[in-house]
């Protein structure tokens, strides 16, 4: 089964190869460039995990965090945030507002393909 | 009845009292008798009738003799050393008691004389012990008031009211810098002795430290303190630590201590720093994520050519954005770092003449310093950098027999010149480079520290210039200078001639009582005495004031150092006859603020006093015909020196300022400025206090009273 990956960033310099890289891993990837625009693709199409950041325009990641846990459509949806905030209370208060994993800006993309694919493998 | 009366009673009674016996004894034989014995005693007594009146004289005067004798030994000197003894316990006096009487009397008088002697010296050696304690107690407040003045921190101590009962100048500057307008009398208003701190303290944060630290000595800690942050009026952010002032027994809380720092730049500093720290992590996170998701994807080997050209183009952006980020970062925390190495203000000829006293005592160099910018304020560690300039100076006469030299000190941009310049000798920069990093070592003495550490210390540079015209060769510091509000804060050298009045203790005591003004006692009372010098007599005619002054009476004290002093600008002419009278001449006034930003500074200056002055009601006409303009109402009660003087010496012909303080002996100084009367008339009204308790006038609404029934208080504006 091909998993659906949505990808919210306001930098296109990441955005553009964390594309190329999910892409390459074979799965179907939807891109997001704020937080609303985030929202309003997952009630499109709900997608199995989202890459979500936290510092964007309109919506932060973690108000959209927020939103997708409260929202009964979206329950399934693992949310994995990738923040360059990296203070243990940041984490915390991610992890709380109901992301499932937290990735620490700068990290290294086989790293995060291996959690991705842990979060997805756990979920199937 | 008198004693002299009771004399003579007691002579004459013993006589009388013969006579009587005799009289009834004859009389009551004479009623046995039958008429034949009768006649014949009769017969017998008749011719000697004489013979028995003169015996019952002698015998009355031997007892009224004897009597006399028995009174004055034993109720005379009894009685005159009743009075005697009465006199010495009503006060000491040198008189010995009489020695007069029976034994016994002369007995008791030398054991009452005994018994007073006891006393005196009793008396003698409670009023040395007194005196001795005071004395103590009187050192010990001077020396802790020696201690406080000394302090770099600014301390205010205050009762349980609020009221302050000792501060020190470095307060007083910090106060004068905090107020609102710095500018007006020296902004003199905000603190001073009896003042209430709540006038800068918000009631509710005091009130807060205040519980703290009633909490913490219920927990039984012994030194309780709490600590708060308060921003003031003007912005500025201060640290207040508060101290308990503990009353034996108990103890229980009398009192608290206020130590005030501006951390204001600490904390601008401080939030720079963490700025830095913060766009230094997550701003560089953010790119370097970028950076490395990139690399990893131009490691895969079947990357198209467009896809690699996009992702080196993203390499080559964020290493761009990374450099200028640190670049930005380097330029910035260079200015907050130099902060860390806890400097001083220090103004720059102060800080040349100690260098150069500290180079004289080595006996090295003669050194000069005529070329010095004296208006310059460094932020220096003067010790370590009076440490680098002896070290130098001491290498060159060393190594290069230089004999005299000179120190400079000149602004360049927004630091500062400290140059040592001398001339012949030329010395290599190599050799330059080796004294810059070699530990310091003068004569014995040697310290880890070289000169580079020092200016590195300082955020500065050092190096080493010739000058070929001039045949001069110079080491030059590149030192920060000392910001402008730091320079206010510097402590100016106080009156050295008096200890100023920053403190009386006596406040503790007193507390705010819930008692009408009009029952307090004139001596605890808090006056504000002022003078006012106005450009004509006719305050409803149009004439303005020119100038206020003022000075302040606290628990019956002339407090020099909490004057107000300020000149207005009148926005009229100032009448040509009133000019030689205060000697203030236009061009004083003009450019001086007008009454309407005066008077609130002054009024703020009275709070919770009452006011003073000579001949009030024309200066009380001045300020409340200004009512409506500048909204501040003067309604405390005022007192006038002319009716108090005209209530203690009605028949004195005037009661010209003066000619009263001519009466009560003040010399007089610095009269016709605003300062200078208000002062004489605050010396008057001190002076008066104690005449007016004389006449039974104690309480300010007594004052008052009799005030207003004086002739003079009939004179209107």
């Amino acid at each position: 089964m091909t998993h659906k990956i949505l990808i919210a960033d306001d930098e296109p310099n990441i955005l553009i190869s964390l594309e190329y890289l999910m892409k390459r891993e074979g799965f179907v990837v939807t891109l997001a460039r704020d937080g609303q625009e985030a929202i309003d693709a997952m009630l499109r199409d709900p997608p199995h995990l989202v890459l979500l950041d936290v510092m964007m325009p309109r919506k932060t990641g973690l108000e959209v965090c927020q939103e997708v846990r409260a929202h009964p459509a979206l329950q399934d949806v693992l949310i994995l945030m990738l923040t360059a905030k990296g203070r243990d209370t940041d984490v915390a208060k991610g992890l709380a507002l109901g992301a499932n994993a937290y990735v620490t800006k700068p990290f290294s993309t086989k790293d995060l393909v291996a959690r991705v694919r842990a979060m997805l493998g756990g979920a199937a | 009845m008198k004693l002299a009366q009771r004399a003579l009673l007691a002579a004459l009674a013993p006589g009388l009292a013969l006579g009587l016996w005799i009289a009834l004894t004859t009389a009551m034989v004479w009623a046995t008798l039958s008429t034949q014995e009768r006649t014949l005693l009769g017969d017998v007594l008749e011719p000697r009738i004489a013979l028995t009146l003169m015996a019952w004289l002698v015998c009355s005067v031997l007892l009224a003799l004897l009597a006399r004798r028995l009174f004055g030994d034993h109720v005379e000197a009894l009685a005159r050393l009743d009075e005697e003894t009465r006199v010495q316990l009503a006060g000491r006096t040198d008189r010995a008691l009489p020695d007069a009487g029976s034994a016994q009397v002369r007995g008791l008088a030398a054991t009452i004389q005994a018994l007073v002697a006891q006393r005196s010296a009793l008396q003698d050696d409670m009023q040395r012990q007194v005196q001795a304690a005071s004395q103590q107690v009187d050192h010990e407040r001077r020396r802790l008031a020696a201690l406080m003045a000394e302090l770099t921190q600014s301390v205010v101590v205050c009762n349980l009211d609020g009221r302050v009962l000792l501060y020190n100048n470095r307060a007083r500057l910090q106060f004068r810098a905090l107020s609102d307008v710095p500018g007006l009398a020296e902004g003199a208003s905000t603190i001073g002795l009896g003042r209430s701190i709540y006038t800068v303290f918000e009631r509710q944060l005091v009130d807060h430290a205040l519980d703290t630290i009633r909490q913490r000595m219920a927990r039984g800690s012994t030194n309780p303190s709490a600590q708060f942050v308060t921003t003031t009026r003007n912005g500025q952010l201060l640290r207040v630590q508060m101290a308990a002032v503990l009353d034996t027994p108990g103890p229980v809380l009398g009192g608290f201590v206020l130590m005030l720092d501006n951390v204001t730049r600490e904390f601008e500093q401080e939030s720079l720093r963490d700025q830095l720290l913060h766009g230094m992590t997550e701003g560089s996170r953010g790119s370097l994520a970028n950076l490395q998701a990139a690399v990893d994807m131009l490691g895969y080997p079947d990357l198209d050519a467009a896809m690699r050209e996009r992702f080196l183009s993203v390499v080559r952006e964020e290493a761009a954005a990374m450099g200028d980020r640190i670049q930005s970062l380097a330029v910035s925390a260079a200015s907050g770092l130099k902060t860390r190495w806890p400097m001083e203000d220090m103004r720059g000829s102060d800080l040349v003449a100690a260098i150069a006293r500290r180079i004289e005592a080595l006996g090295t160099l003669e050194v000069r310093s005529d070329a010095v910018d004296g208006a310059l304020w460094l932020k220096v560690d003067s010790f370590s950098l009076m440490q680098a300039l002896a070290y130098l100076a001491a290498r060159l006469a060393d190594e290069f027999g230089i004999r005299r030299a000179e120190l400079r000190l000149s602004l360049a941009d927004t630091r500062a010149h400290l140059d040592l310049v001398w001339s012949g000798q030329v010395v290599s920069t190599e050799t330059v480079m080796n004294w810059e990093m070699d530990p310091m070592r003068i004569g014995t003495e040697s310290t880890p520290l070289s000169v580079r550490d020092v200016v590195d210390r300082h955020g500065g540079a050092f190096w080493f210039e010739r000058e070929r015209v001039r045949h001069e060769a110079f080491f030059r510091f590149l030192l920060p200078l000392a910001m402008a509000q730091e320079v206010i804060d510097a402590p100016v050298a106080a009156d050295a001639t008096e200890r100023p009045e920053y403190y009386d203790f006596d406040l503790f005591r007193m507390s705010d009582q819930a008692r009408d003004l009009a029952d307090r006692r004139l001596t605890e009372l808090s006056y504000t005495v002022f003078d006012t010098e106005t450009t004509g007599l006719d305050p409803s005619g149009g004439d303005e004031i020119i100038q206020i002054g003022a000075t302040r009476i606290v628990n019956g004290r002339l407090l020099r150092h909490e004057g107000f002093e300020q000149l207005v600008d009148p926005q009229r002419p100032i009448s040509a006859a009133s000019i030689p009278i205060h000697g203030i001449q236009p061009s004083m006034v003009a450019g001086q603020p007008t009454i309407d930003r005066v008077l609130p500074a002054f009024h703020a200056f009275a709070q919770d006093t009452v006011l003073v002055a000579h001949n009030a009601a024309f200066d009380m006409r001045f300020l409340q015909l200004k009512e409506a303009r500048t909204g501040v109402c003067f309604d405390q009660p005022v007192l006038d020196t002319l009716l108090l003087s005209a209530v203690v010496h009605p028949h004195q012909e005037s009661h010209g300022l003066e000619a009263i303080a001519q009466r009560l002996g003040i010399a007089v100084e610095g009269r016709h400025t605003a300062l200078g009367d208000a002062t004489v008339t605050a010396q008057v009204f001190l002076k008066l206090v104690p005449l007016l308790a004389d006449k039974g006038i104690h309480t300010l609404g007594q004052a008052r009273a009799a005030a207003k029934d004086t002739y003079y208080a009939r004179v209107q504006y």
